[in-house]
């Protein structure tokens, strides 16, 4: 299982969760899973079948873009970071 | 016993010496020897060989590794005539640099032969005084501190993220400090915005600002811009110049308009963002490594982006982001350490974890790529409440 960090401003969609742990082979797999379980987290993380373009997807420390996007292989010990964009300073 | 002059003598038996002619046909060379000056602050004060770095022949033993860690680097010690360093260089050899040389015949030498000599700025006593913990930093120094003193940051935002930010600057003796903000200070500021305070209510933040940096460090000149950063206005207010900008905005359209005129006139954005629990914080160093719009291409849609006034923050986030980004502006103007370009922080108030993520330059990048498509301001409202192109 890898564990997924979940981002302030999806909680509500998970129960309030900071972490979850989901099953899958790739990133997508990983995502999948949790839409599976979270449907509405689906209209928030993908657009026309993959990932939407304000979600930063980070799997040991590198954005799956620069990886093999939603393929990339996941291992069970891995740290996956959904990452928004935030702009609050004030 | 030995008189002085005997004592002397000995001395420059056992060391090398080099003669001020043979250090000036080395000085301008690729394998350069570094200079070490041994004299005492007012000798130094009135002048001093280019590059050469300072300290006392009383204090030589105890500093001398923290300003030189590699004992194999080659030296070239002096002082006024070439006796005091001789002492110093011998001491040098006992504690294991391997190469350091004594300067025959000392500044007074070198001066008299006409060579360049560097006459250094020098702090006030009370600047000593007030930044004395920073001189005692080998890091920084009396360099570094004219450097601060010197040096001229942009805050974008007197609020949150601003207020330590600009705090922390404001005592480091950052000498130029810009701050734009159109807001007046308002109650439901002053759970975290600490550069402000109850008796400024209905103030112009950057006004209240600036009396309260002024009275932290007279040292410091406050600009004030009362006004929202825009595409009309922006231009004008960099072209001041400008060595860094902090970005503690609070909304998507500045942050891409920051980016893009930072990237177009080539000023590192030192950048936070907060919400609830969790910030995040880098620096975008156009030319080094990536820009916001590498990271962030899109700003995702409103109802995934709560701003602070709509989800909340906890009052100390904002001081530990903003003070890591004054962290990341003072290293930025040393030009020391290494700072967070390419690399975002995230911090976890929760858990209180920190995890870091590297960002990478995107060679497509409409900004700050290879090819670009964007090179103008574009209508930033507009671009962040646009629909989607879906990919």
């Amino acid at each position: 299982m890898a564990l997924v960090r979940i981002p302030p401003t999806l909680r509500s969609e998970v129960g309030g969760a900071r972490e979850l742990e989901a099953s899958g082979e790739t990133v997508g797999d990983v995502i999948d899973d949790l839409v599976e379980r979270f449907p509405p987290l689906g209209d928030q993380l993908l657009q026309n079948g993959g990932l939407a373009s304000f979600v930063n997807v980070f799997l040991g420390g590198e954005d799956v873009r620069t990886l093999d996007g939603l393929e990339t292989p996941v291992r069970e010990s891995s740290t996956v970071i959904l990452l928004p964009a935030m702009a609050g300073g004030n | 016993m030995a008189t002085y002059r005997e004592l002397l003598a000995r001395v420059k038996e056992e060391i090398e010496e080099i003669s001020t002619v043979e250090a000036r046909e080395r000085i301008s060379t690729q394998d350069a020897p570094l200079f070490v000056d041994v004299r005492e602050p007012d000798e130094w004060e009135e002048g001093h060989i280019p590059g050469a770095i300072h300290v006392t022949r009383g204090r030589l033993e105890s500093r001398i590794e923290g300003l030189v860690p590699d004992k194999s680097r080659e030296l070239v010690v002096y002082c006024s005539v070439g006796a005091r360093s001789a002492f110093a260089t011998k001491a040098l050899g006992e504690m294991g640099y391997t190469d350091a040389v004594n300067l025959a015949g000392g500044f007074s030498d070198w001066k008299r032969s006409g060579y360049e000599i560097t006459i250094p700025r020098t702090l006030t006593p009370e600047q000593r005084a007030r930044y004395s913990r920073h001189l005692l930093i080998p890091e920084v120094g009396e360099d570094g501190q004219q450097r601060l003193l010197d040096a001229r940051v942009l805050l974008v935002g007197a609020g949150g993220l601003g207020s330590p930010a600009s705090l922390y600057l404001a005592a480091a003796g950052v000498g130029t400090l810009g701050i734009v903000d159109a807001d007046v200070v308002d109650e439901s500021n002053l759970q975290r915005q600490i550069v402000h305070s109850t008796e400024r209510l209905g103030e112009p933040k950057v006004l209240s600002a600036k009396r309260t940096l002024e009275a932290l460090n007279p040292d410091v000149r406050i600009e004030a811009f009362q006004e929202r950063l825009t595409s009309e206005n922006v231009d004008r207010i960099l072209a001041e110049g400008w060595d860094v900008i902090v970005d503690g905005a609070d909304n998507f359209p500045t942050r891409y308009l920051v980016n893009d005129a930072s990237v177009w006139h080539g000023i590192p954005v030192v950048h936070g963002s907060i919400f609830r629990f969790e910030g995040q914080v880098t620096v975008f160093a156009p030319g080094v490594g990536p820009c916001y719009r590498c990271l962030f291409p899109q700003p995702p849609p409103p109802e995934l982006a709560p701003s602070c006034a709509e989800g909340g923050v906890l009052g100390v986030l904002p001081g530990i982001i903003g003070s890591i980004q004054a962290n990341e502006t003072l290293k930025l103007i040393l030009d020391r350490g290494e700072s967070l370009a390419g690399r975002l922080l995230l911090f976890d108030a929760l858990g209180t974890t920190l995890d870091e993520v590297n960002v990478r330059r995107d060679p497509d990048c409409p900004v700050c790529g290879d090819s670009p498509t964007i090179t103008e301001y574009v209508d930033y409202v507009e671009f962040c409440n646009a629909p989607l192109q879906l990919g």
